[in-house]
């Protein structure tokens, strides 16, 4: 099975696609703690141990307190669309071979100001291209999946998607 | 703001020069980085051995010491690199001016040497494991500039109403002008409306002529005191006002993450730029705004104050941004889009060539020019007059 192949479904879902030749984070001391909790299916944003707010992407100092207390609050998975884009090739592979797909940019719901850059997609499993890029609206309810990748060595990361909210 | 008139007309560009521009030049960068400014020297009338500061990008693959041990200048007493890619050029001439005015040398260099043309993408040696900010983006696809800026513009289309013939707009005015300009890459190859629509996507809203070029090139120039400069060959051009613009809560290129995504650096930069300068955005007769994406020049019209926040579609209309027809002609030698890209130094020269009166799209009687650096990353601009 192709890298794009392995991307667009077809492994059990508790065995996850291939990392091989998708870019994955890398946990850094700041991230780490986010990308724990996707592997727990939860969302948690950072936030200042000392004012209490609320920043994406996680940094060392609070820019309103300039505390380098940190906490992790964990909030709703419910989104609104803000943007989104559809690129075509030339993209890395495996990108490419499902290119043309959507790119979103969602605001959380409980804090407009917090976005996720990620794929909107028919359910947590499927392909990055399963949702036609013509019917995306800005202002679509979503709401955020997990999908788990596997790495060669067995160890795995966990990505946040979006699925339409039907409700 | 108080406004710092320490820099104001103090220092002068005295000197410009540039290479051939194409998809692939022979000489490496380090040889079009030196000849060119020989070249901006030998335009100025001044002998490179004087060069004492010498100023560019973080990105600029031909170091100072390379420069000096080349051109054999005696004694450089300054030096600075400005970052952000593209959000450097017009901060590479005002650091020089900076260096210039307050005493730190006499004769100042800046410069970009760049194969963009011949070399890869940088994009395609993104990482397979990411760190801040990639790690946010780039696993979901998100991999190349034109996506970054293409989603602020969805977002822009959707607040203001802005729309493809918008774009179209932007792109068609710099292609008339590069049809005016034989160094252009574009200067034979006119673009109508419908080519425009019917072009190939690249990221959704933004197609192919959209984006910017891909060349290899060369650029510099030389700043001296506005009093050396009465003395030398060339009429000389004020730098009148110089700012720098980083705004709070920025994120490169991905500028997503703040309460207010579509006011950029440019909103910075501009309101430093207007309180150090004696006019205002009224006053300007042409400018050079960084075109790597068409998108880029409306959120630049808003932010240097040209017109109001949403209200950039509507300039482009009727030829505004056109030479002979508009009231702000833009990127009169095609700008990056349809002259060459080399990270935005032809803004640079062109806006010194329009009020030395050399431009091929001159704008009669022109005094002032504003050339800015790229928006979506922390940037530069400068205020130019005669």
């Amino acid at each position: 099975m192709s890298n794009a192949a392995a991307f667009s479904g077809g492994y059990a879902v508790n065995r996850g696609p291939s990392v091989e030749g998708f870019l994955m984070p890398a946990a850094d001391e700041q991230a780490a703690p986010f990308w724990q909790a996707t592997k727990e299916g939860r969302l948690v944003i950072q936030a200042c141990g000392n004012c209490g707010r609320l920043r994406h992407p996680p940094r060392p100092m609070c820019p309103s307190c300039y505390s380098t207390e940190r906490t992790w609050k964990e909030m709703g998975r419910n989104g609104t669309v803000w943007s989104y884009v559809v690129p075509h090739p030339p993209l890395l592979e495996p990108y490419s071979s499902l290119a043309p797909y959507n790119v979103v940019v969602v605001e959380l719901d409980e804090e407009p100001r917090i976005r996720f850059v990620g794929n909107l997609v028919e359910d947590a499993d499927a392909p990055l291209d399963s949702v036609d890029p013509s019917t995306i609206r800005i202002g679509e309810p979503v709401e955020m999946v997990f999908r788990t990748f596997e790495r060669a060595d067995g160890s795995t990361e966990a990505l946040p998607f979006w699925v339409r909210r039907r409700n | 703001m108080s406004p710092a008139v320490g820099l104001r007309d103090a220092t002068a560009i005295v000197g410009i020069a540039q290479t051939p521009f194409a998809k692939h030049l022979e000489p490496p960068e380090a040889e079009l980085a030196c000849q060119v400014i020989v070249d901006a020297c030998a335009d100025a009338g001044i002998d490179p051995t004087e060069i004492g500061a010498l100023s560019s990008y973080t990105m600029e693959g031909t170091e100072e010491v390379d420069i000096v041990r080349n051109l054999g200048c005696k004694e450089v007493t300054f030096f600075s690199q400005i970052g952000y890619g593209g959000g450097a050029g017009c901060a590479a001439v005002g650091q020089a001016a900076l260096a210039v005015a307050s005493g730190q040398a006499e004769v100042a260099v800046a410069w970009r040497s760049r194969k963009r043309g011949s070399g890869p993408r940088p994009w395609t040696s993104t990482s397979v494991q990411l760190r801040v900010p990639g790690q946010w983006t780039r696993p979901f696809g998100l991999l190349r500039p034109v996506d970054e800026i293409a989603m602020l513009t969805r977002r822009y289309m959707h607040e203001y109403g802005a729309t493809r013939d918008h774009l179209a707009n932007v792109a068609m005015a710099v292609r008339k002008h590069a049809n005016r300009n034989p160094a252009a890459t574009m200067y034979s190859k006119p673009m109508t409306r419908d080519d425009y629509m019917t072009s190939r996507w690249i990221s959704e809203p933004l197609c192919l002529f959209d984006n910017c070029l891909e060349t290899d090139g060369a650029l510099a120039c030389v700043i001296v005191s506005a009093e050396r400069a009465k003395d030398l060959r060339q009429p000389p051009v004020y730098l009148h006002a110089f700012a720098q613009g980083l705004p709070a809560e920025h994120q490169t290129m991905v500028n997503y993450f703040n309460d207010d995504p579509l006011t950029g650096p440019a909103w910075a930069c501009a309101r430093r730029l207007w309180a150090n300068a004696a006019f205002g955005p009224e006053d300007v007769d042409v400018a050079q705004i960084y075109d790597a994406f068409s998108p880029l020049i409306l959120l630049s019209l808003e932010g240097y104050g040209f017109c109001k926040r949403g209200d950039a579609p509507g300039f482009t209309e009727d030829g505004n941004l056109e030479w002979g027809k508009g009231s702000l002609p833009v990127n009169t030698s095609g700008g990056g889009m349809s002259e060459a890209y080399v990270h935005g130094f032809n803004l640079i020269n062109e806006g010194v060539k329009q009020l030395r009166g050399t431009s091929t799209a001159q704008v009669e009687g022109a005094e002032t020019c504003l050339v800015t650096s790229g928006e979506g990353v922390p940037t530069s601009a400068l205020l130019l007059r005669r």
